[in-house]
């Protein structure tokens, strides 16, 4: 059947959720964008909900299973919060969530525990590159066999916490596809740029360049074991995190904007009494929910194995990238010139949006 | 509750039928009937009536649950009246938004005395749809001097407290299937069109009612059939009432007038259940666009490349993968209008939601395909010109996209009519 409302745990979880996301996340986000750095504690309170926690099943010391679904509302609502904020939160899942998907059970009894049991620390992976034409299905990183080890050599762009990661999960070009390659912090040829990625957003987030001179790594630690895994169900569910994070900083703009609009007079009335606005903000609702429903779509036939899913997930992203431009911009438009100044969130959020057409790799559900 | 997009069984049987009625009755005469303006598809219509009926009813309409009495509750399943209406009008609409419009058993006018009618008038006006003969119904609110602003309609009702007769004094424009709900056809039953007037012209639209005017009562004429720019098949009927007396008992809602608006609220919520309705139309008409243009291309050995980043695709397959994103994602806001409909959830931004985002995208879908076709898309050889030119209803009827972003806009800001105007 067709059903549009969230299972009562979801619920539960996504009010949870919520409330950190704008309690929290949301009232430290300006600072954390201006100052270049996030609190450790506002990081660790996120951890407590245990979102990645809850998606790991008890034989690797989680408490629940993975649903993309569920991962899909709670994304929205912390990136509702703040997308650097959510990121950051996220990023043991960039490293966790493909062991549990693609790993082998060797690999799952090894890292899951390790990543989850203690506090928040810092797992991550490296997908994007630096060109213009990025595409995660061709990579120009390689991997290679060699003495019955793999040898991994390129560069990796926007990894975040690379510096002091425990291990970085590699996304590498092996025979034409893409592969995931698990790479200690102290494996031999493994560099990290000794300055931060310096964005036109996401400030507050650490992010590094990382390069990979001929990095050797046992057979065993490609994700899934020698015979590897199916990346598509990876990067399809890399690409509905960032449609759901791209619905989330939509609707801050959208909030926060129409609020405004609801609240500045002009000329007699409300700026939302306008015609000119309010149908600009008619229409920014209509496409954020637009796209959360494909995006809740994707997720779903994720979760239940369906024919399309893959192709789903990209339109969703697609679309989401789209989106989320035009909302923002708007989001900054309404506002008129106080939307330039940094006092206010919208400016921050449409640089937030520009991301979203080549982020797809910064988080996972 | 849970988030689920499976389509029930009993809705993807009725599109498998329906895709067969589609191609085989409506797709083959498509043409015929688009260049033969008001001519009647009377095989198609006799056809549909006699399959409904078949089924239990004469209509495309949900069915009202019957309450067995004393029997035992069996496990309740989910509502899907409307989720499956709304599936079976897209699947139509694909066929032929036209000859959908044209389908027997009471359209709009049905639909107000559905949700504005009394029990008794249910029961009096709406049994004729299941009866031998197909039969229309059709709703009057149009004026030559108000479409969007109802409020300005200028027809006029007046108790004749002699008879105890409505005396309807006006003219009505765009009214769909007038024709065939007024005129008498032999091939039809008796229709009736719902027409809107005021009883109080001083109360604005606290004095709007709509009243039952039977096919064929004295002073009503179709004086005008509309040349349109597509759903050709469908009449667009003009309606004058000169001194029209309808029997007490035909007007649907109060009588009298307080200073409330429930009278033109009726009209509202009929809108609320039918605009998710007409944007799944619209959406039947733009899949029917993109999948030709699919077809066209595959058969050049024209591939689509799902999953590139932007950068490594071409223009063509970047125009087909946003009509994608754009026809799904509109479908799925009709979706979720007509499953709060079924769950009896309030859905009146949902459901004008769901008619913005249809009457944008399926305009511009079907413009993209004739662009993308060229002249095989310009030419009156293929359908795909048709459909551009049958889409562009879907964001002109059952307001337009501009009303529907005004209703949406209400909505989302908490502001009344006065104070967004």
């Amino acid at each position: 059947m067709y059903s549009f409302e969230p299972n009562e745990e979801q619920k539960m979880l996504v009010d949870a959720i919520g409330k950190y996301a704008q309690n929290d996340l949301r009232l430290a986000a300006h600072d954390a964008e201006e100052s270049c750095m996030l609190p450790k504690k506002l990081i660790s309170k996120g951890w407590e909900i245990g979102l990645l926690q809850a998606s790991i099943p008890e034989a690797y010391s989680g408490f629940g299973d993975r649903s993309a679904v569920t991962g899909v509302l709670a994304v929205e609502e912390l990136a509702f919060g703040d997308l650097a904020g959510m990121l950051a939160l996220m990023t043991p899942s960039l490293f966790a969530t493909p062991i549990l998907l693609a790993g082998s059970e060797e690999q799952k009894k090894e890292f899951l525990p390790k990543v989850i049991e203690g506090d928040w620390a810092p797992y991550t992976a490296a997908l994007i590159e630096y060109a213009y034409d990025f595409d995660a299905n061709d990579l120009l990183t390689t991997a290679i066999v060699e003495g019955g080890d793999y040898i991994i050599s390129g560069e990796k762009a926007f990894v975040p916490y690379a510096k002091d990661a425990e291990a970085i999960l590699v996304y590498a070009n092996f025979e034409g596809s893409t592969q995931g390659f698990i790479v200690p912090k102290d494996a031999a040829g493994l560099s990290v740029s000794d300055d931060r990625e310096k964005l036109m957003s996401l400030n507050a987030l650490p992010l590094y360049r990382v390069k990979l001179d001929c990095v050797k790594v046992p057979v065993s630690n490609r994700l899934g074991g020698e015979g590897g895994h199916d990346f598509d169900f990876i990067l399809a569910s890399l690409r509905i995190a960032s449609a759901a994070a791209a619905v989330g900083v939509a609707k801050a703009s959208f909030e926060y904007s129409m609020n405004y609009a609801k609240d500045r007079d002009v000329f007699g009335v409300k700026v939302a009494q306008k015609q000119a606005i309010a149908f600009m903000l008619a229409e920014m609702a209509t496409e954020i929910e637009a796209i959360r429903l494909l995006t809740w779509e994707a997720a779903w036939k994720l979760d239940t194995g369906k024919e399309g899913a893959i192709k789903d997930a990209f339109l969703a992203v697609t679309g989401a990238a789209d989106m989320v431009m035009m909302v923002t911009d708007r989001g900054v438009q309404i506002l008129g010139g106080h939307g330039y100044i940094r006092e206010h969130p919208v400016e921050m959020w449409m640089r937030n949006g520009r991301g979203f057409a080549m982020l797809t790799g910064l988080a996972i559900v | 509750m849970s988030i689920e997009f499976e389509t029930p069984k009993p809705i993807a049987q009725i599109q498998f039928v329906l895709k067969t009625v589609a191609e085989n009755m409506m797709r083959s005469q498509s043409r015929a009937f688009d260049e033969n303006e008001h001519e009647i598809p009377f095989s198609y219509i006799e056809f549909m009536h006699t399959a409904m009926r078949s089924m239990g009813g004469g209509s495309l309409a949900p069915k009202e649950e019957k309450q067995k009495e004393g029997g035992e509750l069996k496990e309740k399943r989910p509502p899907i009246a409307y989720q499956s209406l709304a599936a079976q009008i897209e699947m139509l609409s694909w066929g032929d938004v036209g000859f959908y419009l044209v389908t027997p058993g009471g359209g709009l006018g049905a639909a107000a005395v559905q949700s504005a009618g009394s029990a008794e008038q249910r029961a009096k006006f709406l049994a004729r749809f299941a009866e031998e003969k197909p039969t229309f119904a059709a709703m009057c609110m149009t004026e030559a001097g108000a479409g969007s602003d109802t409020s300005a309609i200028r027809t006029r009702a007046v108790l004749d407290e002699a008879t105890k007769e409505w005396v309807i004094n006006g003219e009505k424009i765009f009214v769909t299937g007038g024709d065939k709900s007024f005129k008498e056809y032999e091939q039809f039953g008796k229709g009736f069109v719902v027409v809107w007037a005021s009883i109080d012209p001083t109360a604005g639209r606290s004095g709007m009612r709509a009243f039952v005017v039977e096919a064929g009562t004295k002073g009503v004429s179709v004086t005008k059939l509309e040349h349109k720019l597509g759903i050709r098949a469908s009449d667009t009927a003009s309606i004058v009432l000169v001194d029209a007396r309808v029997p007490y008992d035909n007007i649907l809602g109060s009588p009298t007038v307080e200073k409330t608006t429930t009278g033109f609220k009726g009209a509202m919520a009929t809108f609320d259940a039918t605009r998710p309705l007409v944007a799944a139309s619209g959406i039947g008409v733009a899949r029917a666009a993109v999948e030709y243009v699919k077809e066209q291309l595959a058969e050049k050995g024209v591939e689509i490349r799902y999953g590139l980043p932007r950068q490594k695709m071409t223009s063509i397959e970047r125009d087909v993968i946003e009509m994608e994103i754009q026809l799904r994602s509109a479908w799925l806001m009709v979706l979720k209008a007509v499953w709060m409909a079924d769950n009896k959830k309030p859905n009146a931004l949902e459901s004008s939601m769901s008619k913005v985002k249809s009457g944008d995208v399926v305009t511009k879908i079907t413009q993209k395909a004739v662009e993308i076709m060229g002249p095989l898309g310009y030419s009156r050889e293929f359908l795909l010109e048709k459909w551009f030119r049958d889409a562009k209803i879907t964001d002109i009827y059952e307001g337009t996209g501009q009303i529907n972003r005004l209703v949406v806009a209400r909505q989302i800001l908490g502001y009344s009519g006065k104070e967004l105007r």
